[in-house]
C-alpha cells in the first residue's frame, strides 16, 4: 500500500486535541510555529451542535445512552468503554475499562468541569511517607502556571487557605441548592470540611466569553462557550494565529524517527480512507490520552529503538492508575414534598468536600474528596429507577407507607419522593503499584491493525481500606441529614464497592517524568529521555494520582511544557 | 403533520429490521417519534389507534392496560396512556433491543399466572382479578413464593411506565419541573424552601 507523504514540515505535530493537545497548540502557536494536529475522531462545535436547552421529551429515547453517546443521547462525548472496531484486552484476573473520547475537544467535551489544583504535598508523597514517588518538580514550579490557567479558563471557587488544596484566582461561586445547604449542615456536624465547589464554569464574563445562564447541562457542551472544554476555550485562539492546521479522523500509528533516532514525524491512518499517511515535523508532542500516547510510543518501534520510543528504561506503560470511586444514595425524608422551583444550576455541584482526615491516625495513607448530588433535575430516561428502593427507604424512616406499589398512591410517591434523595461519590488517591501497567497485546490489533494494549491492574489494601472509609462517612453524612442509605454495604469481598479501574476515567501515570532516566520515561520538562524531540503533554507523565481530578494539572503542565518547547526552539537546541 | 397517516408510518416502521437486532440511527428515531407522535394524535381524533413495532397486538394491549394501571389519570394529570407511555415502550424496544427478551417473557408470565389463577388472561381477567396479582407483584412487603420472576419484570415495567410518564410535558408540569431555562441571576435555595427545611 503507497503511503501517503506530506510535503509540508511542520515545526510541530501534535496527536490530540483535549485539555493537552489543545493547550499545547495555543500556547505553540502562539508562539509563532507552525502546527499540525492530529484527531482520531470529527471536529466538533458547541456553538453548533450541543443538545443544550433539549428538553427530555424533544427525543423518543427521553435521553438514554446509545451506543455512540454512552452517557445518553445529549451528552456532548462521542465515546465510551467500548468503541465498534477499537478493541483493548486485560491480562488473566484483571479488569480496566478504558474509555476513549473519540472527537474535536476529546475528553474535555466530557468531564464535572472539576478543577481542583494539586498541592504541595502531592509533589513529595514520598519525601513524606516512603509510597510511591516524588514528583521531579514542586509545587512552587507549578503554581505560576496554575494561576495562569486559572485566569486563562475562568475558574469559580472560595478562598479557604488550606494548606494541600491551595486557593487559585477564582471567580464567585454560585449559592448552594437547598440539599447542599442541608449537606454542609451534616458535614459541619461531623467535622468534614465542606466548601465551595471549584468548577471551570464562568459565573462572570470572561476573556469574551460569556457567564453561565444556569441550565445545569455543561455535560452537554455548552453553546455560549460559558465552560470549559478545548473546542471553546483553546482551540479557537490557535485557530485564530492562522497557524493551525487540524486534520480529524486521523488515527496516530508511530512516531518516526531518523537513523540518528530523532523523530521525524507522525504515521497516522486516515479513517475515511483508511490508508496511511504520514506528517513530518520537527518536534512531536504526543497528547492522545495516557494510555493512548504510551502506546504509540510503544508501537514506534524502530532499529535504533526496539524496544519503542521512549522506552530503553522498559518503563513506558508502568505506575497505570485511576482515581478510586465509590458512590452511595440516601433517601432524606426532610427533603420529600419540596417547594417546586428552578434548582438546575452550573452543570455540577456548587459544594463538596476536599480531604479532612489525617492519613497518619487511619489505616490508609491517601485521601479522597466527596462530591455530592441530588435536587430537582430534568426527569429523563431512568428517572427515579427501582422505585422500591425509594419505597422501602421512605417505610425504613418511618413515613406513612404509601399503597399497593402502583396506582394512584405510588404517583403521589413519585411526586412526594422528588428530590428526596441525595448522593456521594468519592474520589481518592490511588498509589502507583507495580501490578497495574499496561503493554501491548502480543496478538490483537484493532480494524486499522495497529496493536492493542493490554492491561493489567490492582488495587491494594491501601485503596481498599479507604473505600471502606468512604462507605462509613457516607452512611454517617446520610444518617446525620435524617436520612437512610438506599442499598447495603458491600463486603471487603467487593472492595466496598470500589468502581473497576478506568471507571473514572482519570487513567495516567504511564509515560511518567523524572531526574533519573533508568526509573522514567521522561524528564522534567515531559522531554523523553532517548529522545529530545518528543513529548507528552497529556496525563501520562503525572507521577502520582492525587484525590484532585487530573484536568487542571494537564493543563498547567502542558503549558509548562509548550512553554519550555518554544523557549528551546528560540535557542535553537531542538 | 397533517399529511402523514397511518400508511406513511408503517411505511418507515416496517422499513426498520423485523428482528431489531439493530437500534435504530438518531435520524431513523427523530422520524419514527414524529411520524408515531402526529399518528397519535390522529389515532386520538379519528380513533384509529397507533400500530406497534415490537408489541405483538395482544401483548399491546397488555401494555396498555397495565401501563395505566400503574400510573392513572388523577385530579391533577393524565395517566400512561394519555401521556404516550405505550407508544414510547414500543420505540424503547426496538431502540434498546437487549430489553426485549424480558419484556416478551415478563408480559407471557403475567399472561400464564393469569391463566393459572382465573383462567383468563390479563386482558380478559376483570378488574378485581388484576388487581389481586399487581399487589401481590407490587409489594414492597414480603413476596409470596413462586413470583420473584413476575416482580422482577413488573419491577423493570413500572420503572419503564414512569420514564415514558415523567419525562413528558405532562409530566414536568405535574412535578413542578421549573428548571432548563436561562437564569439571569442564581440565587441559591429559595426563602419558601429555606423556611420549609427550617434552614
Amino acid at each position: 500500500m503507497q503511503i501517503i507523504r506530506s510535503r509540508t514540515l511542520y515545526d510541530v505535530c501534535i496527536v490530540g486535541s483535549g485539555a493537552g493537545g489543545g493547550m499545547a497548540a495555543k500556547v505553540l502557536t502562539e508562539a509563532g510555529a507552525n502546527v499540525v494536529m492530529l484527531e482520531a475522531g470529527p471536529m466538533w462545535n458547541p456553538s453548533s451542535e450541543s443538545y443544550m436547552f433539549k428538553w427530555a421529551y424533544d427525543s423518543p429515547r427521553r435521553g438514554a445512552a446509545t451506543e455512540k453517546q454512552q452517557f445518553g443521547e445529549f451528552d456532548a462525548a462521542f465515546g465510551g468503554w467500548t468503541l465498534e472496531g477499537e478493541p483493548y484486552t486485560n491480562g488473566t484476573g484483571s479488569q480496566f475499562d478504558w474509555f476513549r473520547s473519540r472527537m474535536l475537544g476529546g475528553r474535555t467535551n466530557h468531564w464535572g468541569r472539576i478543577s481542583l489544583r494539586f498541592g504541595p504535598d502531592d509533589f513529595r508523597r514520598k519525601s513524606l511517607d516512603g509510597l510511591g514517588d516524588d514528583w521531579p518538580i514542586t509545587y512552587e514550579d507549578m503554581k505560576p502556571f496554575y494561576d495562569r490557567v486559572d485566569a486563562l479558563v475562568g475558574i469559580f471557587g472560595s478562598k479557604e487557605g488550606l494548606p494541600n488544596d491551595p486557593d487559585g484566582v477564582f471567580l464567585p461561586p454560585p449559592k448552594p441548592r437547598c440539599y447542599e445547604l442541608l449537606i454542609k449542615q451534616a458535614a459541619d456536624k461531623l467535622k468534614i470540611t465542606c466548601i465551595a465547589s471549584r468548577l471551570s464554569i464562568l459565573t462572570q464574563p470572561l476573556n469574551g466569553r460569556m457567564a453561565c445562564h444556569y441550565c445545569g447541562q455543561c455535560g452537554r457542551g455548552c453553546a455560549q462557550h460559558s465552560n470549559f472544554s478545548s473546542p471553546s476555550v483553546l482551540i479557537p485562539p490557535a485557530m485564530a494565529t492562522k497557524k493551525l492546521t487540524i486534520v480529524n479522523d486521523a488515527m496516530a500509528r508511530e512516531v518516526t524517527v531518523d537513523e540518528s533516532g530523532r523523530a521525524t514525524g507522525v504515521a497516522y491512518i486516515d479513517k475515511n480512507t483508511g490508508r496511511e499517511n504520514h506528517v513530518q515535523a520537527r518536534i512531536v508532542v504526543l497528547a492522545a490520552s495516557a494510555c493512548e500516547s504510551a502506546r504509540i510510543l510503544l508501537n514506534s518501534k524502530s532499529n535504533k529503538f526496539p524496544q519503542g520510543l521512549g522506552n530503553s528504561s522498559g518503563n513506558v506503560g508502568r505506575y497505570l492508575t485511576d482515581t478510586t470511586g465509590l458512590n452511595v444514595q440516601g433517601f432524606i425524608p426532610k427533603l420529600m414534598n419540596g417547594v417546586p422551583h428552578n434548582e438546575d444550576g452550573v452543570g455540577g455541584m456548587h459544594v463538596f468536600m476536599p480531604w479532612w482526615g489525617d492519613n497518619r491516625k487511619l489505616d490508609f495513607p491517601r485521601g479522597y474528596h466527596i462530591e455530592p448530588g441530588g435536587g430537582r433535575g430534568m426527569p429523563s430516561f431512568g428517572f427515579m429507577g427501582n422505585v422500591h428502593n425509594h419505597v422501602r427507604a421512605a417505610a425504613a424512616m418511618g413515613v406513612t407507607p404509601s399503597g399497593p406499589g402502583y396506582g394512584k398512591t405510588l404517583k403521589d410517591d413519585y411526586r412526594r419522593f422528588y428530590g428526596a434523595t441525595v448522593g456521594f461519590s468519592g474520589r481518592g488517591e490511588m498509589i502507583p503499584n507495580k501490578d497495574s501497567y499496561m503493554e501491548i497485546d502480543p496478538s490483537v490489533v484493532d480494524k486499522w491493525g495497529i496493536p492493542v494494549p493490554r492491561f493489567h491492574f490492582k488495587f491494594y489494601d491501601y485503596e481498599i481500606n479507604q473505600a471502606k472509609h468512604m462507605q462509613e462517612t457516607f452512611r454517617a453524612l446520610i444518617a446525620e441529614m435524617g436520612g437512610t442509605p438506599m442499598s447495603e454495604m458491600p463486603t471487603r469481598e467487593r472492595n466496598y464497592g470500589l468502581a473497576p479501574g478506568g471507571r473514572i476515567i482519570h487513567e495516567l501515570g504511564v509515560t511518567r517524568m523524572g531526574n533519573d532516566p533508568s526509573t522514567s520515561v521522561l524528564n522534567k520538562n515531559c522531554q523523553a529521555h532517548d529522545c529530545r524531540n518528543v513529548f507528552v503533554a497529556d496525563a501520562g507523565p503525572f507521577v502520582s494520582q492525587p484525590d484532585k481530578n487530573c484536568t487542571w494539572t494537564i493543563l498547567a503542565l502542558a503549558m509548562r511544557t509548550s512553554e519550555f518547547i518554544a523557549e528551546e526552539r528560540k535557542a535553537g537546541r531542538i | 403533520m397533517e399529511h402523514i397517516n397511518r400508511r406513511a408510518l408503517l411505511k418507515i416502521l416496517s422499513a426498520a429490521p423485523v428482528a431489531a437486532s439493530f437500534a435504530l440511527t438518531d435520524a431513523e428515531a427523530q422520524q419514527a417519534h414524529h411520524l408515531a407522535e402526529a399518528a397519535r394524535q390522529t389515532a386520538t381524533r379519528t380513533g384509529v389507534a397507533y400500530t406497534p413495532k415490537f408489541f405483538t397486538p395482544a401483548e399491546y394491549r397488555t401494555v396498555r392496560i397495565l401501563s395505566d394501571l400503574i400510573i392513572p389519570a388523577d385530579e391533577r394529570s393524565g395517566g400512561a396512556v394519555d401521556a404516550g407511555v405505550p407508544e414510547f415502550m414500543d420505540f424503547t424496544m426496538v431502540d434498546q433491543p437487549a430489553r426485549q427478551v424480558a419484556m416478551r417473557g415478563g408480559l407471557a408470565w403475567l399472561d400464564l399466572e393469569c391463566q393459572r389463577r382465573f383462567d383468563k388472561t390479563f386482558v380478559g381477567a376483570t378488574d378485581a382479578d388484576r388487581h389481586a396479582v399487581l399487589s401481590d407483584l407490587a409489594t414492597s412487603g414480603e413476596l409470596k413464593p413462586g413470583l420473584t420472576h413476575g416482580q422482577a419484570f413488573f419491577r423493570s415495567f413500572r420503572d419503564l411506565t414512569a420514564t415514558g410518564f415523567w419525562t413528558t410535558k405532562m409530566g414536568f408540569a405535574d412535578l413542578g419541573y421549573m428548571g432548563n431555562t436561562v437564569v439571569v441571576k442564581w440565587d441559591g435555595c429559595p426563602p419558601e424552601a429555606l423556611k420549609k427545611l427550617g434552614l
